[in-house]
Parts: structure tokens; C-alpha cells; sequence
């Protein structure tokens, strides 16, 4: 699991994040939320270790990330912007990937038959469609089975049956006791697959719970709803 | 650290720089990159009649354009990769084991095409001595140096401003001043100045300037030194013993190494 303590980022003038203290729990999918703006990739590159926070604390599966690489053998990333080298074939960006860790002996692969991509992984990245590049992203993420899992935007440029296949991936894996943490514009796909909700806005931790008690304090049906409510509140607060 | 981390993690820079040296290999604009220097070279060879003309006129060709060619691309295909950068900050390497690849991967493959694209001719030509073999293996590690530097700026550059415009600007306007701007002022200044303190602020003005050195190394082999005058002469003599060579080396070794750990150290605190 991860945990946020105090979490603060500046950036200049801009006020990122503004003390975040936020729980990612073991075996939960987490939708994390919020309009453009309100920290959500900031927070993400934090605790991959992208960004240096000015304050804080994160702590991944008991240990306090302090600048120590190897807490990342745990932690799964798909950015949300999937471009690679343009003139590596598929095949060769995930041996590189591969050789970084040579801890993992075989690597999970599952995914390339679950897209159909043995074919594209010969062609040069460059070459590729957005919504290929995504299900490369995709693979890259899931290769080294980790604990948990990042995943910015994942089904964004994915075709419907792609789309499914990444849910149902995470769907399972879910179900062996992994983690993630989810963003995305589509609440609808959110709702499908979420535990737990943590909703963002201007830097600060607005909800954070299961879905089922956002449901129940915003007095709405579904999650999309439940967040234009929490959006309201929020503008008129 | 344990010494056995160390060593798995050094082998984590070649793995790094191995796919991105090859990324850049299979580029357009590499393999133009080696074309011009191969039909350069051999043009110059043919029209000149000799190889010694054919490498005083190289000399003036890739003083000007390696290190163009080398912050343009170097700042483009740093931008470019900063998505893909992310990606490998995300896995469990050191930024330090990172950059290092990075910087080799991009190096490596610009210092092939050069070396490959202009010794090629000569080598199928044939040398009309041992002189101008040298005269070449100067001219190749000169630019090869300076190939090392411009990238390390190059990174720098891109690193330090995240806006791609800016970037190239920058970069822009480093080459100028370095390639163009430097020696009008030079002469602009060498006029206003007593004539006896001309030869040594030369001197000391000539190794704050990367481009310089590697021409200043070139012309003590062409002998060209001798239409330079007293100047020249002073020249000569300083830069065609050990300690002038020593001095050149030195200061070559710094314009690679001072950009380069300031790129790394902004690579190292930079916010991805």
C-alpha cells in the first residue's frame, strides 16, 4: 500500500499540492479525480519519484520514499502520453525495459497475446497508431508483476475491445491482491472498475473513501454525478 | 551501497545507451548526417588533388558544422524524449546511471557517423604520408571532442528549459557566439590591444573557446601558422611542444566535462 503524509509541492507561484494526506490500499482499485489542474499527475509523479516534494512524506509498502531506487521494483507505471523511440521496434523497448530488471527471470507477457500484438511489436514504434503505442504502454506497466500499479489515463486512444481486455486485466489482478491507482476523464469507466475515490481539487484532498460513500454523502446514483456534485460544492464553498 | 549493486547498476548505463545508440543509428538524419561527411570529403579529396589540401579544407567544413549539427539535434532529440525519460525514471534505476546512458546513447552514434563518414575516403584514397594520416586522426579526435561537448551542452540546454523554443534559441545562440561571433570580437579586440599583450591573452581567449582549440590544433599541423606572422610564430611555438598539447587536451577535457555535470546536475534535481 501507499501513504501520503503532508504532501506539499510548489512549482513558482503555483501551489500544487497543498498537504496531501491520502491511503492507497492493498488490493483496492483507487480512482483518483479531480478537474484539469487539480494536482493529480503532480501527486502520481511524486510518488513515483519524478518529482521531489518540499514536504511530505510517501511511503510505499512500509518504507519512506527518501531517494533509494529499489521501491520502484514494486510500483507498475503507464504514463499517460505513451511515445517511445521512434526508430526501436516494439519487441526491442521491452527487452531494454527487460534488462533494467534483471531481478524478474520471466517476464509477464500476457498482455501482448490479450492484445494481438505479436505482430506490431516487430515494427518500429515510430510507425505505430496512438492506440498501438497505449497497448505497448499497457504491457510495459504489467511486465514486471508488480505490487502495484500507476495508470495515467490508461484506455485513452484504446478501441472498445482493448479497452475491455485492460479492465479485466485489472480486474484480476485486483483480485490477487494487487493495487492501483487509476485517473481518468471517463467516470463511467471509472465507476466499473473503483474501490475507493480520492477526489483532487486546487491541491487539496477533497473525498477520500470508498465509492459507495461518495455515493452516499453527494446523494447520487453514479460516480460522474456524485463528482459534479462534489465539483458544485466546491465553487460554492 | 554494496560493491555488487555498483556493478549491476554500471551495467545498467549500457543498457540504457545500447537501444538508444541504436534509436539513433537507424535515424534519417544520422545516416544523412554520415552521407554529407562521406560526399564532402570525397568531393574535396577529388577537387583539391591531395589529401593534405583535401583536410585543410575539411577542417574549415567541420569546425563549422559539427558542433551546429550536434546542438540541434542533441536539444531536439533530448526534447523529444522526455516522455520516454519519464518512463525510465519510473523503473528502478539511478538518475545518475540514467543520464549517463542517455548521454552516450546520443553521443556514441553522432561520433560514428563523423569518424566513419570522413575517414572512409581517405582510407580508399590512400594517405601520401604519415603526416596527413595524423593530420586526420587530429582532425577526427578534434571533432570528435567537440561532438562530446556540444551534446553535454546540448543536454543542458534541454534540460534546463523546458520550453523546446527557448531551448533551441539558446542553443542557437551559443553556436554563433562560439562559431561566429568569437572571432570577430577576437579581432575586434587584438586591434584595440598593446602589441604585447596580444600573444598572451590569445592564447588564454583562444582555450575559452572549444571551436578555437580544435582549430588552433588543426593549423599547428597544417603549418598555415607561418602567414599568422609574430603571433603565429608565438603560437607555434607554445602549442607544438608537450605542455601546449597538454594545455589543448586540458582544455578540451574541461568543455566536456563542466557541461556535462551541469547537466547532470540538472538532470538530477529536475521535476519530471
Amino acid at each position: 500500500m501507499i501513504r501520503i503524509a503532508g504532501l506539499q509541492k510548489r512549482f513558482g507561484q503555483l501551489d500544487v499540492l497543498q498537504g496531501i494526506d491520502a491511503d492507497f490500499s492493498k488490493g483496492r482499485v483507487t480512482a483518483l479525480v479531480g478537474p484539469n489542474a487539480a494536482g493529480k499527475t503532480t501527486l502520481i509523479k511524486a510518488i513515483l519519484g519524478l518529482t521531489r516534494p518540499d514536504a511530505g512524506t510517501i511511503t510505499v509498502n512500509g518504507a519512506v520514499v527518501n531517494g533509494d531506487v529499489s521501491y520502484r521494483r514494486q510500483l507498475g507505471y503507464m504514463p499517460q502520453i505513451a511515445r517511445f523511440p521512434a526508430n526501436l521496434t516494439g519487441a526491442e523497448l521491452l527487452s531494454m525495459l527487460e534488462s533494467l530488471r534483471p531481478d524478474v527471470a520471466v517476464p509477464d507477457r500476457d498482455l501482448i497475446e490479450a492484445f494481438g500484438l505479436d505482430l506490431e511489436l516487430r515494427k518500429k514504434l515510430g510507425t505505430l497508431s496512438g492506440g498501438t503505442r497505449q497497448k505497448i504502454n499497457a504491457v510495459a506497466a504489467f511486465l514486471f508483476r508488480p505490487d502495484m500499479l500507476i495508470l495515467d489515463e490508461p484506455t485513452a486512444g484504446l478501441d472498445p475491445r482493448a479497452s475491455s481486455v485492460l479492465k479485466d486485466r485489472i480486474l484480476t489482478d485486483r483480485a490477487m491482491g494487487r493495487s492501483f491507482i487509476v485517473t481518468s476523464h471517463v467516470m463511467a469507466e471509472l465507476e466499473e472498475i473503483a474501490d475507493d475515490v480520492i477526489f483532487l481539487a486546487e491541491g487539496q484532498v477533497r473525498f477520500s473513501g470508498s465509492l459507495e460513500d461518495l455515493k452516499k454523502t453527494t446523494r447520487q446514483v453514479n460516480l460522474e454525478r456524485a463528482i459534479a456534485e462534489l465539483m458544485t460544492r466546491g465553487m460554492a464553498a | 551501497m554494496s560493491a555488487v549493486e555498483l556493478s549491476a547498476d554500471n551495467g545498467s548505463v549500457w543498457r540504457v545507451a545500447q537501444p538508444q545508440a541504436r534509436d539513433v543509428i537507424r535515424s534519417r538524419w544520422l545516416t544523412f548526417y554520415f552521407v554529407f561527411f562521406l560526399v564532402a570529403t570525397e568531393g574535396m579529396i577529388r577537387f583539391t588533388g591531395g589529401d593534405a589540401k583535401a583536410l585543410l579544407s575539411m577542417s574549415n567544413v567541420v569546425l563549422f558544422v559539427v558542433p551546429f549539427v550536434t546542438l540541434v539535434y542533441g536539444t531536439v532529440y533530448v526534447y523529444g524524449s522526455r516522455e520516454f525519460i519519464e518512463l525510465l525514471l519510473a523503473q528502478p534505476i539511478r538518475r545518475s546511471t540514467l543520464f549517463a546512458g542517455l548521454y552516450m546513447g546520443l553521443t556514441i552514434p553522432l561520433v560514428i557517423a563523423l569518424v566513419a563518414g570522413m575517414s572512409l575516403p581517405f582510407i580508399f584514397h590512400g594517405f601520401s604520408g604519415p603526416a596527413e594520416r595524423m593530420t586526420l586522426a587530429v582532425m577526427l579526435g578534434g571533432t570528435a571532442a567537440l561532438t562530446a561537448a556540444f551534446t553535454a551542452i546540448a543536454f543542458y540546454i534541454a534540460l534546463r528549459f523546458d520550453d523546446r523554443l527557448t531551448g533551441l534559441g539558446v542553443g542557437m545562440a551559443i553556436w554563433l557566439a562560439l562559431g561566429l561571433l568569437y572571432d570577430g570580437v577576437l579581432l575586434f579586440v587584438v586591434m584595440l590591444l598593446p602589441d604585447r599583450a596580444i600573444e598572451k591573452t590569445l592564447l588564454g581567449v583562444t582555450l575559452a573557446n572549444p571551436i578555437d582549440l580544435v582549430r588552433i590544433a588543426l593549423l599547428m599541423r597544417f603549418d598555415v601558422s607561418a602567414v599568422m606572422g609574430y603571433t603565429g610564430a608565438v603560437f607555434h611555438n607554445f602549442f607544438s611542444d608537450g605542455v601546449g598539447v597538454a594545455v589543448i587536451v586540458t582544455a578540451m577535457a574541461a568543455w566536456i566535462t563542466l557541461p556535462l555535470a551541469s547537466g547532470f546536475l540538472a538532470f538530477r534535481r529536475k521535476d519530471f
